[in-house]
């Protein structure tokens, strides 16, 4: 072994030496921690709770998770490079409002209505980027202020009432077979998505590379303000995608539609593994995430525990994940 | 100026022996050193000679290793800031330690605020600021913030507090590099007022000139010792002598005479002309050949970074061009420069280098992702497979490909940043202090690589600020001083003399002294 590496990476894939098998598993737990705690989870409340583990019930959890997954999902890139992004609610329900508006109030057919939509996200984050790489805004106060904004204008557009949804876009909250939840299968292609981005392609790459290290970004020939302006379009679209699939959800489109989801969008990209310094991040680790926070819900649910602590307990499931992540980085 | 023969001025501060060693380095080798009452003391040195780690020794930030220090003829232990404030010591150092927002009173009396009631006395608090600024000839009002004043005011109002801290002795780390020729003489009447009463000043200056007009006596520091004290009217050259007469002969692998011939009839891969940018850098001319090594020595804060920063592109400039193998760059585009074959190793590895926490494959291949791209798509696999290649040609040694870069030691670092260009294909590279902080050994590998990238063609400029480093892989040597390409030298031609009088300007008679170089710390 080389004799001036003063430690080990945290994720070789050849390791020299090493322990045998239960080091090995000891290793791939510490190193998925947010994976082990969703299997740890699932395997108490379904020792706890005979409903816990039937098929209804995971897909029930699945259904849960979507939106918040696809949101978490746009909020990697952000976090990923470094930044962050609180619009991500607003501009759902945004989105939501408008594909309401399009195909209700205006009659649009419901393809180009759910086009308009993704475009009205797009734009959204599209705004938030030239506000962060041309404005030179904190990514925190630009999109501060699209929480607001977009909030205020789907208000204006709505007249502050729900838009009841058309018969022709019914299809995309009901079921594919009779069982199988369109939302679940939105939300694993969106991952799919998430994943070739940040791992194939250019964007994605330089999203890692920005968050790692800006300045040695610029100095290797990323265009970073190009760069920012995809990442946070990206956001933007991945928002409107989860509005839409909100809105499908209630078969309506509500003025106060995913509001506070930004913070659950957030939560779900640290608990998998992200770090708010940037550089570090992956999409399933934000789909573990999601589902955690989801598995935890239905999970206090159905043993019954209020509403009011379940907030408290997910409060702690976060900070555990971080202060977890943190000691795992130290040793 | 007129220094009278001091009588046997008392005593305020001697130190005996002090060393002081860092992992692998040996900042300060017996030092000894004393400061009277009422006179200028002129420390002198080249970078990295230890007058630095000797100030913060006096200051209190860090611990002698062995050695001691006398505070009027007592021994005394400086544990930290405040025990050096208590001992009347008072360090101005380089970069301020000023909270510009807050007023000039809030800042000269910071943490210890007149107080009434438990409240803070504003009224008696500027009024006393006022006394103090009075002294130092700041006429702003006290309640200005600091953040509206000059380089020049702000170090005022730094020695308006050492002044409220009944300071006895004080040091000055190098006040003058920042200063324009006005400031530096009004600087110049408030330091002889403060030797007048009584206090002992420790100055530092790389400016030979300022010697003669401001001090009383020289200590030489060179590798850690002193290793002379000469009276302030000492001739330049003699001093220059004392400052680099040193007799180590490191061993650099490079044959330079063999290198300047055969360069001497290649092309040139890189041709900067009269590049300028306003108040930092001007009239920069010169070409570095396929196969050659262009070293650039100076002092800190001469604008070595800064131009080589603007050739690549990391920032823009007021007028000049830049040529790479004959194809002319935009300017402020490092884009470009990476399409034309030109890469910088920048002079903080960490800060602007790598991506600390990503693998050695993901750095190394950093700048090739681009034309690894199709359809948007990276090919990461191929990536990889180069720089498998790289690694191995460069001998990094690493766990494998994906071991985070923060964990491998400074000169594998250093190897993967420069490995990043190559496994780009660039031709022409820029080495910003490539073996600042590199362990000995290691330091030899890079200069082996050096040898091995000339050798197949490529270009390499080097700015480094170890003298026998730049002599000893250098073909050619620029020397900047002051913003500016002081002299040229070949390799037969650069001696230790000869680059340091160019850097320290004393062969440059009548230079046009408005320069304003960039505050840049060490």
């Amino acid at each position: 072994m080389a004799t001036d590496t003063q430690q080990p990476g945290h994720r070789l894939d050849k390791r020299p030496g090493g322990g045998g098998p239960p080091q090995a598993i000891r290793r791939f737990l510490l190193d998925n921690g947010a994976l082990s705690a969703l299997v740890v989870l699932v395997a108490v409340l379904a020792l706890v709770n005979g409903n816990f583990l039937t098929t209804t019930n995971l897909l029930n959890v699945g259904e849960q998770a979507a939106v918040t997954a696809i949101l978490a999902f746009g909020v990697t890139f952000a976090i990923v490079a470094g930044g962050i992004d609180l619009s991500v609610g607003s501009v759902a329900a945004f989105s939501g409002i408008m594909l309401g508006w399009f195909t209700t109030t205006q009659g649009m057919p419901a393809f180009l209505g759910v086009i308009l939509a993704i475009l009205t996200g797009t734009a959204c984050g599209l705004l938030n980027g030239v506000l962060i790489s041309y404005g030179k805004l904190p990514p925190f106060i630009a999109t501060l202020a699209m929480l607001s904004a977009a909030r205020g204008l789907l208000l204006v557009v709505s007249q502050g009432n729900p838009i009841l949804m058309p018969d022709s876009l019914s299809w995309m909250g009901e079921n594919i077979g009779g069982w199988l939840p369109t939302q679940v299968i939105v939300m694993l292609v969106m991952g799919l998505i998430a994943a070739l981005i940040l791992n194939r392609t250019y964007n994605g790459r330089a999203m890692y590379a920005i968050g790692g290290n800006e300045e040695a970004a610029h100095l290797s020939g990323i265009r970073v303000r190009r760069q920012k302006l995809v990442i946070y379009t990206l956001v933007g679209a991945f928002a409107a995608v989860a509005g839409i699939v909100l809105t499908s959800r209630l078969a309506s489109a509500q003025p106060t539609g995913a509001e506070g989801f930004e913070l659950d969008a957030i939560a779900a990209v640290v608990i998998g593994g992200a770090s708010l310094a940037g550089g570090v991040g992956k999409a399933s680790g934000t789909l573990i995430g999601a589902l955690i926070l989801a598995v935890l819900r239905n999970g206090l649910n159905l043993l019954d525990v209020s509403a009011f602590w379940q907030q408290v307990v997910i409060g702690v499931v976060i900070a555990l994940a971080v202060l977890l992540d943190t000691l795992r980085r130290r040793t | 100026m007129t220094t009278p023969d001091p009588p046997p001025a008392r005593e305020l501060l001697r130190t005996e022996g002090i060393r002081k060693t860092f992992p692998g380095v040996v900042a300060l080798d017996g030092v000894d050193f004393d400061l009277r009452a009422g006179e200028v003391h002129v420390l002198l040195g080249e970078n990295g000679a230890g007058k630095s780690t000797l100030i913060k020794v006096l200051s209190g930030a860090y611990r002698a290793d062995a050695g001691r220090v006398l505070r009027e003829g007592r021994a005394v232990r400086i544990a930290g800031a405040e025990a050096a404030e208590k001992l009347g010591i008072a360090t101005i150092h380089q970069e301020f330690n000023l909270v510009p927002q807050l007023s000039i009173a809030e800042n000269i009396f910071l943490g210890r605020q007149p107080r009434r009631l438990g409240m803070v006395d504003r009224k008696k608090m500027e009024a006393d600021a006022k006394v103090l600024l009075e002294r130092v000839g700041v006429t702003a009002p006290p309640r200005t913030p600091v953040g509206k004043l000059g380089i020049a005011g702000r170090q005022m109002v730094e020695i308006a507090k050492a002044l409220s801290l009944r300071t006895r002795v004080l040091i000055m780390d190098e006040p003058t590099a920042v200063l324009t020729s006005e400031e530096v003489d009004r600087l110049f009447a408030i330091v002889r007022r403060l030797r007048s009463e009584g206090v002992g000043i420790v100055f530092i200056t790389h400016h030979l000139e300022e010697i003669p007009a401001l001090g009383d006596r020289v200590t030489v520091l060179r590798d850690g010792r002193s290793v002379g004290q000469v009276p302030a009217t000492t001739p330049q050259d003699e001093l220059v002598r004392l400052m680099v007469g040193r007799s180590i002969e490191q061993q650099y692998p490079r044959e330079t005479v063999k290198a300047e011939d055969a360069a001497a009839s290649a092309a040139p891969l890189l041709r900067v002309s009269g590049l300028r940018r306003q108040g930092v850098f001007e009239d920069i001319s010169f070409e570095v050949r396929a196969g050659e090594v262009v070293g650039i020595a100076g002092l800190v804060g001469a604008g070595r970074t800064e131009v080589v920063r603007a050739v690549f592109g990391a920032d823009g400039y007021d007028a000049g061009r830049v040529e790479v193998a004959g194809k002319r760059l935009p300017g402020g585009d490092v884009c470009a420069s990476h399409t034309v074959g030109l890469g910088l190793v920048p002079e903080d590895r960490k800060g602007q280098g790598l991506l600390p926490d990503a693998s050695v494959s993901d750095n190394l291949s950093l700048v090739s992702m681009r034309e690894a791209s199709k359809g948007g798509l990276v090919d990461r696999g191929g990536l990889r497979k180069d720089a498998a290649r790289i690694a191995d040609r460069l001998g990094v040694r690493m766990a494998g490909l994906d071991q985070h870069v923060r964990t491998l030691s400074g000169g594998n670092q250093q190897k993967v940043v420069i490995g990043k260009w190559l496994l780009a294909k660039s031709r022409v590279l820029i080495l910003d202090e490539p073996t600042r902080g590199i362990d000995v050994g290691a330091k030899v590998e890079i200069y082996q690589l050096i040898n091995e990238l000339t050798a197949s063609g490529h270009a390499v400029l080097m700015i480094s600020s170890d003298l026998p480093e730049v002599l000893g892989m250098s073909d050619r040597v620029l020397v900047m001083s002051q913003g500016r390409i002081a002299g040229e030298l070949t390799a037969r031609e650069a001696t230790q003399d000869a680059v340091m009088a160019l850097a320290v300007g004393t062969s440059a008679p009548g230079s046009t002294s408005e320069m304003e170089d960039s505050p840049r710390g060490h």
